[in-house]
């Protein structure tokens, strides 16, 4: 039976790992993730889970204890913002590589320079080629169902790789929304007994991890993690399906709003989409077919399916909350890329909005589209990349 | 020996057998290989203590031949070698010479 509470995505977030009670959690408090460390922390020091807690003196040790516990056969959990994981960077390609099956909610923030602690999504972009899996999350709702499905597909015994689970700082992270809880036995039957995959602490069957891998063999390494990559989609199907049996919400590998007939959409993730899915109600309202793309895995990018969802479009806008400095946005990058898969040929614009925490309006959204509606009329395209919602 | 495709190795580089850098032969990376004189040695395992990779094989408390497999012909022992009278009882001799 689901409990409906008001909590922040924080709070909900914390409450999942609190379900899950994993075996080891190494962090180190960051804005705005902190306040979701400061309430796993107490439920450790209230009894209410049996994690090893072991407090560390900077985000790039707290993965790196993450690591160890994970080597040695235990579950794992860690969270961080920013540039908590931008310290992280090295340990994060070897938590990948070492094929460590950790789950990290990355409550998503700008990085300095200038210092900001508002949300962006710069932060888990910068680690888009870390090798982990990259699950996004709309609301604080998506924040904890994300969470609970990121154990199963990190330790599935085919995939075993590091999870992040991505939701917006301050806007997810600190506000208070409705929430439905699942109990705590049905995400413990649901996340399962922890299978272990060569532990470390099975001294009987001694084992080394981390050798020097020269270019006789390093290559096949990286061969294999590209293989396991492209089977990850398909598991996070499986586990959306099973989590749909139990809790009556549909997960997919992005979320379809209005798209089987748009000519015009907006691809976009997290808290904005929210937003801009009630503008697209209103385009829909005037007769202008709109729809909008929310990608869930970000990583591994599921292209092809992301080039079927957007097959009716004829013009297409992608948002993006970070920007990769004399490129195009990351997200942008992607569907670029899935667009050639399918051969169709839409005009692709990006807007960059939202950086630092900027608020992102129903106006800015409602300009998009209209713009969006002008080009798919044969209208001029102004610039393919801008962004929106800054002074001049 | 074969080397393994990608399919064949375990995940995450994990190496699943015990002490099994013994298999892995460094003594192909020597430049100048190392050559006992028996005669000029006194036994004092100078280089069996300074050699940083077990590659002086010692039986009953006395040294025989190096181990080529493992000895990367650093010049250490010859370095250190007191040897008899003057005369080394490890020198250094360039390897394919």
């Amino acid at each position: 039976m689901a409990k409906i509470v008001a909590v922040t995505g924080n709070e909900a977030v914390a409450n999942a790992l609190r379900q899950v009670n994993p075996d080891v959690c190494a962090a180190y408090p960051i804005t705005p993730q902190t306040d979701m460390m400061q309430r796993f922390a107490s439920f450790v020091s209230d009894g209410k889970v049996d994690t090893e807690i072991i407090l560390v003196e900077s985000e790039h040790s707290a993965m790196s204890a993450c690591i160890g516990a994970a080597a040695g056969g235990g579950r794992v959990v860690t969270a961080t913002s920013s540039q908590g994981l931008a310290l992280m960077w090295e340990m994060l390609f070897i938590a990948a590589g070492t094929r460590l099956p950790i789950v990290m909610p990355v409550v998503n923030r700008a990085l300095s320079s200038p210092l900001n602690i508002h949300g962006d999504h710069s932060d888990a972009m910068g680690a888009r080629d870390s090798g982990w899996i990259q699950l996004w999350s709309e609301n604080a709702q998506e924040a904890y169902d994300n969470t609970i499905q990121a154990f199963r597909i990190a330790e599935h015994m085919d995939i075993r790789l590091p999870v992040m689970v991505c939701l917006d700082g301050f806007i997810t992270s600190h506000s208070i929304e409705r929430i439905e809880y699942l109990e705590d036995d049905e995400v413990k039957n649901f996340a399962g007994e922890y299978q272990q995959l060569y532990p470390l602490l099975d001294v009987d069957n001694p084992k080394s991890y981390g050798p020097l891998i020269l270019p006789d063999l390093y290559m096949e390494y990286k061969r294999a993690q590209h293989e396991v990559m492209t089977r990850v989609s398909k598991f996070v199907l499986d586990v959306a399906a099973d989590f749909e049996k139990l809790s009556g919400r549909k997960y997919g590998l992005f979320e379809s709003y209005r798209l089987d007939d748009a000519e015009i959409a907006l691809v976009i993730l997290n808290s904005a989409a929210g937003t801009a899915k009630d503008v697209v109600d209103e385009f829909r309202d005037k007769g202008i077919k709109a729809g909008l793309l929310k990608p869930r895995l970000f990583r591994p990018f599921p292209y092809e399916e992301v080039a079927s969802a957007l097959k009716s479009a004829k013009a297409i806008c992608v948002m993006d909350r970070a920007d990769s400095f004399g490129g195009f946005g990351p997200m942008y990058m992607e569907i670029a890329s899935a667009m050639m898969l399918n051969g169709s040929r839409p005009i692709l614009i990006n807007k960059i909005y939202g950086l630092g925490g900027r608020d992102f309006m129903p106006e800015h959204a409602q300009m998009v589209i209209s713009e969006l509606d002008e080009i798919a009329k044969g209208g001029k395209i102004k610039t393919f990349k801008e962004y929106i919602g800054v002074r001049e | 020996m074969k080397l393994k495709g990608w399919r064949e190795l375990p995940l995450g580089a994990v190496v699943l057998d015990a002490g099994s850098a013994a298999e892995f032969k460094t003594g192909s990376w020597r430049a100048f290989r190392p050559v006992w004189k028996e005669e000029n040695c006194i036994q004092c395992l100078f280089c069996w203590m300074y050699c940083p990779d077990m590659a002086i094989k010692v039986k009953d408390g006395r040294r025989g031949e190096f181990d080529y497999d493992y000895c990367k012909g650093c010049g250490i022992c010859a370095l250190e070698c007191p040897g008899k009278k003057g005369q080394k009882a490890i020198v250094m001799e360039e390897e394919g010479k």
